[in-house]
């Protein structure tokens, strides 16, 4: 392989310094500095980085889902808390990984930067001059000719001209030459790719600062504005000011999942009314891979499910109808779903709150009493329930789960068992204090997603700034032509010595042969012109 | 809606190429088996820089090869040829049966790899004969990953979930297959010139006698190195554009562009390590050796990232349709 390194600059000779304590300082931060803007380096932070990403997909990451490292807490108790120390379920958000990147980043800044500056002043400099042993280059030839020195030089430089090289002629120590180069924006490309990393880093670092996404379930009938308070679960970067949200709030009208003969969901999609600012409500349909966009928002269907309803009758006759909440599909293939009815509010004292907690199946069918669903779609809904009375502990001040019961309620006797049963719509359970509870239908819900990012765009621009510069560097040839004349050794016209440099491509040879094989073409081509009197001349 | 015939056909396809490219690697045994020893001429080849340029045998670069070598060297190419037919009548079959991109589960995906792999291995072969040689090592894994893709990744022909549905499948998917292919290649010549550059230096101390082992019938450990690089040259753009592909996906798709999804962090991972890769190439010190083992643990990582993290971890990427 012929590449070689760049020429780097070399570093300036430091003469022996009187040693001055504030000098030494200064050489070891240099030096410092060189080493961490050496290409090894770079390789070495690569290498961290990677490794570094891997506990990231190996354990359960609290950005990806809180509940499988809750889970993970549960199995190693005492593993767990060591680990969450290390950072190591927030491994790219954590300082250690911060660290990689910033300095990997710092050395592609004390890299790239002279080089982008040296790469602007070669653009407008001519091509370097030719070096003394032109057969040390990794292609050489001597061409022989019969022109005078100047004239075999035109040559060369109008056959480089033609290949759109950019050629500067000297008069060197041993004699006239050319240097040419072309193959300029693969150094270009280098540049960029480069420096579009470091764009990228930032759009990325602008996106986390100033982006928020915030997730909902929404209920067909029902919706919400984009404010924190609203949304089940959000996340927002440090710069973001919660009252600046943009006005956004959106009503789901209707929901629909199809799905194909075998059961594979083929589209979701949520008709939506949504209001800018106050203004007129616009109607639109979103579905998978095709979230509504509104300038730096986006709203998207990320999940569905079914929200049962009941309607609970007190023994006193006081009726409380369409209650419902959102059951979470437990099995996406058959939507058999998981959840839990939290009613505080139908007596008067404290203890009398009541919850329906249970399965509920689209399509339901009995397995050795237990309900359980066979198909996603509401065909013939079903559910198994447990009603407790007692005190639900919402007003305790501790965070619950509104999509389950707190289990130590049930074991403390706050909350107890009244009755339990399976239940197909219409049908009621009555419990021993008299109040029924009737399974009256269900309503589709969404989980919808607001997200704002300001970095997008600009990630976007920069990575694909960063697949051209990759490109160019890894396509475009850099090449090095250095010509020179003598005098032949035999005294009779002039030797052409000729060499290249590529870097870049491995079939230099070939392309070589060509360059000499035209030289020595067009050198044959103009050597009668240089001798006419001998042709032209002609025999009487 | 499945056409149940086409399926069937494609998965007969499915048999015939493995059938095919068994043969081929049984013609590649007998090449190398009957051929002599590559040594000499190829050292020459190295020795003007390039393999490209004819080593002086002759044109081809196969010539001094006993006739029979060569004959057995183009019955295990022409075999090779005609499984990459019945191979790409595997997924033909499966897109018209279900009437979309046959790319769609893990099934579908690595077969198309494994494609995108023979392939390469063919165009680099017929462009540059020596390379030949290296055939048993490609079709060996080729095989040997045919029979467990067919084992334990098959299901049944069957539509797309909803989140597949969208033209990017087409983009990222392609693109991704297209680089995982080639990358593939590339691995196997990095390994490859591990084993040749350390046999050559046991030669040269002695160790071993040179000329008595199956690598000096390989490509030189020059030639090897140059077609792992240019390889992975070819392969880092399209591997880089898949990513990016694959992040404008997701942002429709999931709602964000990068999650730190178990295969998005695998995919930057490779990408990580095929530009340590390129790096090494140029970094003094990584030159030859250190920078090859790269390229092998940028392999390694690829088919990490295809199997431990579709089938073992959780994650939105979890289309394998392998349960
Ligand atoms: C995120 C970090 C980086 C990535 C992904 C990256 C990637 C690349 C790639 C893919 C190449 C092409 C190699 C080739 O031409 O075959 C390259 C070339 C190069 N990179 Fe980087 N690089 C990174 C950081 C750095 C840093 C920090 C430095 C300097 C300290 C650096 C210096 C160079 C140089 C000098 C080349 C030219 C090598 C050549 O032309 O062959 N890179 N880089």
């Amino acid at each position: 392989m012929t590449t070689t390194a760049p020429p780097r600059p070399a570093a300036p000779p430091t003469p022996p310094p009187p040693p001055s304590p504030g000098r030494r300082v200064l050489a070891r931060l240099l030096r410092w500095w060189r080493q961490l803007t050496a290409m090894r380096t770079a390789l070495v932070l690569l290498f961290l980085l990677a490794v570094a990403s891997i506990p990231g997909s190996l354990l359960p990451q609290r950005s990806l889902s809180q509940s499988n490292v809750t889970q993970y807490f549960a199995d190693h108790p005492t593993l767990a808390p060591w680990l969450d120390r290390l950072f190591l379920f927030d491994v790219f958000s954590s300082p250690w990984f911060a660290a990689i990147y910033l300095l990997l980043f710092i050395s592609l800044i004390g890299c790239v930067l002279p080089r982008a500056l040296e790469h602007g002043r070669s653009l407008t400099a001519p091509p370097p001059v030719a070096p003394r042993h032109l057969h040390r280059l990794p292609e050489h030839a001597e061409l022989p000719s019969a022109l005078a020195g100047p004239a075999a030089l035109d040559v060369v430089e109008e056959e480089l001209r033609v290949r759109r090289f950019r050629v500067a002629r000297r008069d060197g120590r041993s004699g006239p030459e050319v240097s040419a180069e072309k193959g300029y924006l693969r150094e270009t490309g280098n540049v960029l790719f480069h420096l579009s990393l470091l764009a990228l880093l930032l759009g990325l670092a602008g996106g986390k600062m100033w982006g928020y996404e915030g997730s909902i379930l929404v209920t067909e009938g029902q919706g919400f504005c984009n404010a924190f308070q609203q949304y089940d679960t959000y996340s927002a970067g440090p710069l973001v000011d919660s009252a600046e949200l943009s006005p956004l709030c959106v009503d789901l009208a209707d929901f629909q999942a199809e799905y194909e003969e075998d059961l594979t969901a083929a589209s979701y999609t949520a008709d939506l009314s949504y209001e800018l600012d106050g203004g007129d409500p616009v109607d639109t349909t979103i579905g998978v891979n095709d979230p509504l966009r509104i300038d730096g928002d986006r709203v998207y269907v990320t999940g569905h499910g079914y929200s049962p309803e009941f309607t609970v009758t007190l023994p006193d006759g006081t009726t409380f109808s369409d209650l419902s909440a959102p059951f979470l599909p437990a099995d996406q293939g058959t939507m058999l779903s998981q959840g839990v009815l939290k009613l505080p509010d139908l007596g008067a004292g404290r203890t009398d709150q009541l919850a329906i907690e249970g399965f509920f199946a689209p399509t339901g069918v009995l397995q050795a009493g237990v309900v359980t669903s066979v198909d996603p779609r509401p065909l013939d809904p079903q559910v198994g329930i447990i009603v407790y009375t007692g005190y639900l502990g919402l007003d305790s001040g501790l965070a619950q789960s509104v999509y389950s019961l707190d289990q130590r309620l049930i074991d403390r006797g706050s909350l107890t068992e009244q009755a339990r049963a399976n239940l197909v719509v219409g049908e009621s359970l009555t419990l021993p204090d008299g109040t029924v509870v009737t399974f009256s239908g269900y309503q589709q819900f969404a989980a919808l997603q607001v997200s704002h990012d300001p970095g997008q765009v600009w990630v976007l621009g920069a990575a694909i700034a960063v697949l051209v510069g990759l490109l160019g560097m890894l396509l475009v040839r850099r090449e090095r032509v250095f010509a020179r004349v003598g005098p032949a050794p035999d005294g009779g016209g002039t030797v052409l010595s000729i060499g290249s440099l590529t870097r870049g491509s491995a079939d230099t040879g070939p392309r070589f042969t060509a360059l000499t094989d035209d030289l020595r073409t067009a050198l044959a081509a103009r050597t009668p012109a240089s001798s006419p009197s001998a042709e032209e001349a002609p025999p009487s | 809606m499945i056409d149940e015939s086409l399926a069937t056909l494609s998965d007969t396809f499915f048999s015939i190429t493995v059938a095919l490219y068994s043969l081929a690697v049984v013609a590649f045994c007998a090449e190398l088996a009957f051929g002599r020893p590559a040594r000499n001429r190829e050292l020459v080849a190295a020795g003007t820089g390039g393999l490209d340029a004819a080593p002086a045998g002759g044109p081809d670069g196969t010539a001094g090869e006993p006739a029979r070598a060569r004959r057995l060297g183009l019955v295990a190419m022409v075999l090779t040829g005609l499984g990459a037919l019945t191979h790409t009548a595997v997924l033909v079959c499966r897109g018209l049966a279900a009437d979309r991109l046959p790319w769609g589960n893990m099934y579908e995906f690595s077969t198309a790899v494994v494609l995108v792999a023979v392939v390469a291995y063919g165009v680099l072969a017929v462009r540059a004969p020596a390379l030949r040689h290296i055939g048993v090592f490609v079709l060996g894994p080729v095989v040997l990953a045919m029979v467990l893709i067919g084992l334990f990744l098959y299901v049944e022909t069957g539509p797309l979930v909803a989140a597949l549905r969208s033209s990017w499948l087409a983009v990222h998917v392609s693109t991704a297959t297209l680089g995982f292919g080639i990358f593939f290649v590339s691995g196997i010549a990095s390994l490859l010139y591990l084993l040749r550059s350390r046999h050559d230096e046991r030669v040269a101390t002695g160790e071993v006698a040179g000329g008595s082992s199956l690598l000096d019938r390989l490509p030189t450990a020059a030639a090897l190195d140059r077609t792992a690089h240019r390889t992975a040259v070819f392969g880092f753009p399209i591997w880089t554009f898949a990513v990016i592909a694959g992040a404008i996906w997701a942002e429709s798709a999931w709602g964000r562009f990068w999650g730190w999804d178990p295969k998005e962090t695998w995919a930057f991972i490779a990408w990580v390590v095929y530009a340590a890769y390129l790096h090494a190439r140029t970094t003094s010190g990584w030159r030859g050796r250190p920078s090859a083992w790269v390229n092998v643990v940028g392999l390694v990582v690829m088919i990490f990232n295809l199997l431990f993290v579709n089938l073992v971890s959780t994650g939105l990427h979890s289309y394998g349709g392998v349960s």
